[in-house]
């Protein structure tokens, strides 16, 4: 394993250095760097050609140059890490820093999100194979990886974004509306759920009706102006997550892992007012991290105390059903800053944000800036999101299909299993191998930036940062010392994300060793 | 996969084509037990009533009438087909020395008075239903701000998408065919050497290559940005031809070739590939599909097709300032990709069906009446 994975490395390295020589001497001989200087009428024009030239070390030849900048690189072991300095003349590490954290940002939201959902509706549609909800889904998926992302961007800004910040200006729902969604809502869950006619019917009117009032209810009483769930909705929806999860996790059967999850979310309802409370104390984001750890423990403890047949299965499902209700509490609080939040003087009552990453100036409490970062998320992510999803629903799918087909399903099946047990234990565990190894690859691709979507949505990340120095916006160029800090980052993303995800499927199929 | 630009290829189905599992069942199907369970019985006669379906057909016989059948993809090649006719045949041709002028009476690079506003003058309601008739009108997409027909650019746009991706498979396909068949077939230090390669152009950023040949070719126009692109994304081809190859070489027939006396290449290219061809055209058609949203994201960021000349990408770079004034010179480009992309999407995901030995689904329809009868039968005899 240590020497497979020494090879691996050392290879990765090797490929790292080669590559980034030739990235190195293609930038500097694509232009000239002191073009803006030559043609400017200043009067210090000389010297500022000269100062240029001695900051970036541009009179040695680019292919020895590399070795100045590698250098730099190499003085990072003893603690003087130093990516040379971009054409303005600061340093590429601190503009690298910031560029890094909110691509991240960007990113990780995106990602998380599209691997949830995709891998969701993969389930769904593997498990509905040939059947119309399944065909509609394949449409649609091709159809969102058939859309240029920049097209896709500006429709949200100006379909979503603008008329959702008219819409909130006076929050009612037209009935037509309401209408059209409640049926959408209903063929979609008859389309997820099959079965006879009978059943279709009847799933199709719950559904339909079901959205219908909530939305008569949100249109009825403003709700976008003022949203907000409240202890009794906390509650509700906790109840319905605790038998969600438990259906899923450990089957209903199993009645100590439903009491534990019934407990966690009684005692979630319990602890709503006592942390509200809390929360009126100034919070950080580490407050949070302390409260989810504690009430993880917890979660954990009563799993425990009720056991069960298998003791962990009651303490997995308290866990998941804890996080989700902890969600529930936060997203109750932050909605409770929107009204701050929303007609506060930045933001003007018009808070779904169509650029950059933040509002400059906006001083609020830790919920207000949340929510800042969320509204500015909200375009970008869903961008991205309606891009990458289409990947991960069409691999989970296959995956699934594969393995649904394999002779242990039908030994599962032949058992007597109920085919909870065999889709979740037996065949979805499976199906998951290879979407881990895709993830890791995925999100070593995307730590790049991605670049169009930043672009679009004026989000200064390191795709921002590659623009600029390869001169869009009319900025001097090749200003190569920017170009290598992205190019060092993504490329070492990507060989530890492909490491990574070699160790992954080793660990996960037992029938692969690495040697 | 996305990789550093948002656009990438959809990922295949993870599993490998396992054609002896297929010819084991079709053995299985031909020998007759008396004592079978039903359940087995039943898998008998469908594969039989399978097995009589493709029965004297050649293999390309059976994967083109598999792929006939997919609906999805027979009218995606129809709509692919007739835009690529309405984008040649209405603007004509320039290129390679050949100036065909085409059916549409404007030029994409000249400005013309402003009609109607600069509204699209396109009308397809008909006038019984109170609109003012079918009628292209003068000009049916409208017009920019100084009176360029959009139509016309469009067209040109398209031109342009359809010539870089065309070319963008054509180059990536050899490409990583070539390498992945050599590297696969010689294995040793020269795979190490050829995937550690592909391993340097996967990891170079594409954008970085694209805006280094736009700069110092300014002038050669697209058809090079093409061939560039073209010899930037084999990488994933060649890595599965290599996979494809390195299971092919170990087969029987490869060893009579090599005792019969072949040359390597000969094996390679004679009795391997020929064995590979599914993988190929499968991952050619997603590379093109690719390849049209990596070219009008490229020309979106202004480093893709250059400025006299138009594409798809750079027609929605242009307007999209103007999207809330003059929202049709951003929709129609725009619709067009999308049209081009899904329906080679759909074309692909067709072919990987056809190509797909344990594709069961598209029996024609007396076959299918046939099936659910004979499980019937199975049913009733085993009850």
């Amino acid at each position: 394993m240590v020497t497979f994975l020494s090879r691996r490395l050392i290879a990765s390295i090797i490929v790292l250095l080669v590559a980034s020589y030739i990235v190195y001497v293609l930038t500097c001989y694509s232009g000239d760097p002191l073009q803006d200087l030559r043609t400017s009428t200043a009067r210090n024009k000389q010297t500022l050609i000269e100062n240029r030239i001695h900051a970036l070390n541009l009179d040695v030849p680019p292919f020895l140059r590399y070795f100045i900048w590698f250098s730099g690189l190499l003085r990072g072991f003893i603690g003087q890490f130093d990516l040379g300095k971009n054409i303005q003349g600061q340093a590429v590490t601190s503009q690298l820093g910031a560029a890094m954290g909110s691509t991240l940002q960007l990113v990780t939201t995106a990602t998380l999100l599209a691997i949830i959902v995709g891998v969701i509706v993969g389930i769904t549609t593997a498990l509905r194979q040939y059947t119309s909800y399944d065909y509609s889904v394949t449409f649609l998926s091709f159809l969102f990886f058939s859309l240029p992302i920049f097209w896709l961007a500006v429709m949200l800004k100006q379909y979503l974004a603008i008329n959702f910040n008219d819409f909130l200006q006076d929050p009612v729902i037209a009935p037509g509306i309401i209408l059209i969604v409640s049926l959408i809502a209903g063929i979609a869950w008859l389309g997820i759920l099959g079965g006879g006619w009978r059943k279709r019917l009847i799933t199709f009117g719950i559904a339909a009706l079901t959205t219908a009032i909530v939305l008569e209810f949100f249109s009825a009483t403003r709700w976008f102006a003022h949203p907000g769930l409240g202890i009794v909705v906390v509650f509700v929806l906790g109840i319905g997550v605790a038998f969600l999860v438990t259906t899923l996790s450990a089957g209903l059967a199993n009645r100590k892992a439903l009491y534990s999850s019934l407990s966690v979310v009684v005692l979630g309802t319990a602890l709503y007012y006592p942390l509200n409370y809390l929360f009126l104390y100034p919070t950080t984001g580490w407050t949070i991290l302390i409260l989810a750890i504690i009430a993880l423990l917890v979660a954990g403890a009563i799993g425990w105390f009720w056991g069960g047949v298998d003791r962990w299965v009651s303490v997995r499902t308290a866990a998941i059903v804890v996080v989700l209700m902890g969600a529930l509490i936060l997203v109750d609080r932050y909605m409770q800053s929107w009204n701050v939040y929303a007609n506060s003087d930045e933001i003007g009552g018009r808070p779904i944000a169509t650029i950059g990453s933040s509002t400059p100036d906006l001083i609020g409490s830790f919920w207000v800036q949340g929510l800042d970062s969320f509204t500015h998320l909200l375009l970008p992510t869903a961008a991205l999101l309606l891009a990458s999803l289409a990947g991960y629903t069409r691999y989970t799918r296959a995956s699934l299909l594969e393995v649904m087909n394999q002779d242990y399903i039908r030994t599962a099946r032949a058992k007597g299993l109920s085919e909870r047990a065999v889709v979740m234990r037996h065949a979805f565990r499976n199906a998951l191998i290879p979407i881990t190894t895709i993830v890791a690859l995925d999100f070593g691709a995307l730590i790049g930036g991605a670049v169009i979507t930043e672009r679009v949505f004026g989000w200064v990340g390191m795709g921002q940062m590659f623009q600029q120095a390869l001169g869009a916006g009319g900025s001097p160029w090749p200003d190569v010392n920017p170009i290598m800090g992205v190019f060092l980052v993504t490329g070492i993303a990507a060989v530890v994300f492909n490491l990574l995800a070699d160790l992954i499927y080793t660990s996960l199929d037992p029938r692969i060793r690495v040697s | 996969m996305s990789n550093f630009y948002g656009v990438g290829v959809p990922p295949e189905d993870p599993e490998k084509r396992d054609k002896e599992d297929s010819i084991k069942r079709e053995e299985l199907a031909t020998e007759v037990s008396e004592h079978a369970p039903s359940d087995q019985l039943e898998e008998r006669v469908e594969n039989a009533i399978e097995l009589k379906e493709i029965e004297g057909l050649s293999q390309g016989r059976i994967v083109f009438r598999r792929f006939v059948r997919h609906t999805g993809a027979m009218i995606s090649l129809t709509v692919l087909f007739l835009v690529v006719v309405l984008a040649f045949s209405s603007i004509g041709i320039d290129a390679l020395g050949l100036h065909l002028r085409g059916w549409w009476k404007w030029e994409y690079t000249l400005p013309h008075n402003i009609v109607n506003g600069a509204h699209p003058t396109l009308s397809l309601i008909p006038q019984w239903l109170g609109g003012s008739g079918i009628s292209l009108g003068d000009h049916p997409f409208g017009q920019d701000e100084v009176g360029h027909d959009t139509f016309a650019q469009v067209m040109r746009g398209m031109q342009q998408s359809l010539m870089i991706l065309f070319v963008v498979g054509l180059v990536s396909t050899a490409v990583g065919t070539i390498i992945g068949a050599v590297a696969g077939y010689f294995r040793g230090r020269l795979d190490q050497l050829l995937m550690r390669l592909t391993d340097v152009v996967i990891i170079v950023p594409l954008i970085l290559l694209a805006a280094v040949i736009g700069r110092t070719f300014q002038n050669s126009g697209s058809f090079l940005l093409a061939v560039v692109l073209g010899l930037l994304i084999w990488t994933s081809l060649a890595r599965l031809v290599r996979g494809e190859v390195l299971t092919l070489r170990e087969r029987e027939f490869v060893d009579a070739a090599k005792v019969a006396g072949a040359s390597s290449w000969r094996i390679m290219f004679r009795h391997i590939l020929p064995n590979a061809i599914g993988v190929i055209i499968v991952s050619a058609t997603l590379t093109m599909s690719a390849a049209i949203l990596l070219e009008t994201g490229l020309s979106f960021l202004g480093f893709g097709v250059q400025f006299p000349d138009v594409s798809l990408g750079k027609l929605i770079s242009d307007y999209s300032a103007s999207f809330n004034t003059r929202p049709w010179l951003f929709w129609w480009p725009g619709s067009f990709i999308v049209i081009i992309a899904l329906s080679i999407n759909f074309i692909g995901d067709g072919l990987r069906d056809a190509f797909d030995p344990r594709q069961k689904r598209l029996l024609n329809r007396s076959a299918r009446a046939a099936k659910s009868a004979a499980r019937e039968k199975a049913a009733n005899a085993g009850a």
